[in-house]
């Protein structure tokens, strides 16, 4: 008979998100999950005490008549497994993260329980993109592209104009696609890789530097601006670097007030679980809202590891990203897919 | 060759009944071990403490406390500190965290543990008040008379409360005469000069909320800049309300946060739409929710989301 612990570990597989709040190392939050998790299942019932033959001084039966006092064996309960004795049943839950979060950001953080773990390596390679919100704020530069730390110096931006921030945003969307292009080690003069630059299928090979796949600016108040990327390959200390250097651009200078990630591949912000929500129910329940997409990733993982060509993987790889799209169509924040946007931004790029 | 010689009887060969009590069966505990499981059911001593509540999977753990554990004897040792612990005052149910928490109540001898309590009471301490004090700080009467007086004398002093208000600050928090007095001073030190709060709301604070004396420096700065320069609330507010240092500091954030984007963060307690600084902190999320923000849990959780 399985116990009510045994039950629950056993749904305790699988993929879910949080929402990493800022200025909360990523580590506290796998831990604080880590035990929640092991705080529940603990407090299941124990399983029942074991009995044991134990030898007893007990008198003799009525029939003797004498009080004598003889051995005679019963079975009492060991206290040897007692839960105080032998400690809590589990002793620990693998709890893994995804790409991680530094303490600066915030945003949807993918963690793994269990047999998700196997399932989180394919995520990290399967070259799936990520959405960040960027906060940005002209008029200081700092060592660290933060807020947060000490200011290096302090400019002017009165100059600065919504179009010539497009114009810097188109600039460097278009080394990025360059950059796209050559990482992704395909001939553009073949048929094959033009269909899949139209349809917006390109991604880099093996190792690549971070490129950002999507850009553009949502918000424009001055000295305060907000932009919207897609990127893969990141980390969050390019993402502020590249605030950074938009205000360079435009011969001011920038820092970044807030780095916020709204999507992690198929993983985004509405089913991401608040702080209020990191206990052992509601996270089986994330389990089993991602469950599918759990699925997918580790079919399109087994996939690519016995398949090296690239026309299968690029297939699998299209149904990922159909999945993806056609939930993108959903988010409210995006207004037109991905692939539209590399047709519209190669023309101005290299022209 | 020599095995010959000796002669050894048969496993199946009869034996009288005199012979056979006078067989020595060894016992079958083992000398040592990692755990104290094989001994829990052969000990007096450790059946009982299992029985009481103790905790013997933590304190074996801890270096040297489960040899110690398996070599008191139960009626030489624990059963008259257990009966002091009872005369006291202490909860029944309570002695086996106690005990859990510091197992060597049971290696101090009973003519120290009882100075040290009739100590505390010429220091005016009511017997329910020592009771108390025993089952939150169970180290306590581990401590020297010296030492407890030391501190006492330190708290009167540097507070400038008066007796009593020493008193009930020392048991609402008797971990203050457990822990050293440097951290403390450092904490005084920094609401003092850094946070810059006069003598007398120095006193309230402690008196209200006494953790404050021994949370960390950092922590309370982060919480404090928040409120006093980010949310513009003046000293004699925070001085007020002194719960708010002892909070979490994501709280106090998440919480303000969404109150400035609702336009509802009044915190001067003459402008109208008043929002006091405990409520803010203290109530729960769906109280704080409809009451104090007037909107739903959704749209918090929502917002959350936004930061």
């Amino acid at each position: 008979m399985t116990t009510k612990a045994a039950r629950l570990f056993r749904r305790m597989d699988g993929l879910f998100a949080v929402y990493k709040p800022q200025g909360v190392h990523w580590k506290l939050i796998r831990d604080t999950i880590e035990s929640n998790l092991l705080k529940e299942l603990n407090s299941c019932p124990p399983p029942a005490p074991q009995l044991a033959v134990k030898f007893q001084l007990l008198s003799s039966g009525e029939n003797n008549g004498s009080k004598d006092l003889i051995l005679s064996p019963s079975m009492l309960p060991s206290l040897a497994n007692h839960p105080l004795v032998t400690g809590p049943q589990f002793h620990k839950v693998h709890v893994g993260v995804g790409h991680r979060l530094d303490a600066f950001s915030s945003g949807v953080l993918v963690l793994g329980v269990g047999k998700g773990n196997y399932v989180l390596e394919h995520l990290c390679k399967s070259h799936v993109t990520r959405d960040y919100t960027l906060e940005g704020e002209f008029g200081r530069a700092t060592d660290d592209f933060s807020d947060t730390t000490r200011v290096i110096e302090k400019t002017t931006y009165d100059h600065v104009t919504q179009d010539k921030l497009e114009r810097v945003l188109a600039m460097i969307q278009g080394a990025n696609q360059k950059a796209l292009i050559t990482y992704s080690q395909m001939d553009l003069r073949t048929q094959e890789a033009y269909e899949l630059a139209v349809k917006g299928l390109l991604y880099p090979h093996g190792k690549s530097p971070p490129i950002l796949t999507g850009l553009r600016c949502i918000h424009f108040n001055p000295p305060h601006f907000t932009l919207e990327v897609q990127c893969v390959n990141e980390t969050q200390k390019y993402l502020r670097k590249l605030i950074h250097e938009v205000g360079l651009e435009l011969r001011s200078s920038a820092v970044c007030s807030g780095v916020r990630r709204t999507r992690d591949g198929p993983f985004k912000a509405e089913n991401a679980l608040t702080r209020q929500h990191w206990t052992a129910d509601c996270i089986i329940q994330a389990i089993a809202h991602f469950r599918k997409t759990t699925r997918k990733i580790r079919k399109s993982g087994m996939y690519r590891q016995t398949d090296g060509q690239l026309n299968s993987s690029a297939k699998i790889q299209e149904q990922i990203r159909s999945e993806i799209g056609q939930s993108d169509q959903e988010h409210v924040e995006l207004t037109s897919p991905t692939s539209d946007r590399i047709v519209d931004r190669v023309a101005p790029g290299t022209g | 060759m020599g095995l010959d010689a000796v002669v050894r009887p048969s496993p199946l060969q009869e034996i009288s009944e005199e012979e056979a009590i006078q067989i020595q069966v060894p016992s079958a505990l083992p000398p040592d071990s990692f755990t104290l499981k094989p001994y829990v059911d052969q000990s007096e001593t450790l059946s009982k403490l299992v029985q009481l509540g103790v905790n013997l999977w933590e304190l074996e753990q801890r270096p040297n406390v489960g040899s110690m554990l398996v070599r008191l004897d139960f009626h030489a040792d624990v059963a008259p500190k257990l009966l002091f612990l009872k005369d006291l005052g202490v909860e029944e149910s309570k002695l086996g965290t106690i005990l859990t928490k510091n197992p060597f109540i049971l290696t101090e001898s009973l003519d120290n543990l009882e100075a040290r309590v009739s100590y505390l009471k010429t220091k005016k301490f009511s017997q329910e008040s020592v009771a108390v004090m025993v089952s939150k700080a169970p180290y306590l009467l581990n401590f020297s008379v010296e030492r407890l007086d030391n501190r006492l004398g330190f708290f009167q002093k540097q507070l400038g409360l008066s007796a009593e208000k020493t008193r009930n600050v020392v048991t609402r928090l008797p971990k203050l005469l457990c822990r050293s007095l440097e951290p403390i001073k450092e904490n005084l030190k920094v609401c003092e000069l850094e946070f810059g709060f006069r003598g007398n709301e120095i006193q309230h604070i402690v008196t209200t909320v006494p953790k404050v004396l021994i949370a960390n420096k950092r922590k309370l700065t982060q919480i404090f800049d928040f409120v006093h320069n980010t949310m513009d609330v003046p000293h004699s507010l925070i001085a007020k309300f002194p719960q708010v240092l002892n909070a979490k500091f994501l709280r106090i954030k998440e919480r303000h946060l969404f109150l400035e984007y609702l336009g509802r963060a009044q915190y001067q307690p003459s402008q109208p739409n008043y929002i006091s600084l405990d409520r803010l902190v203290f109530l729960p999320d769906d109280v704080f929710c409809s009451d104090v923000a007037l909107a739903t849990l959704e749209d918090f959780e929502r917002f959350q989301k936004t930061l």
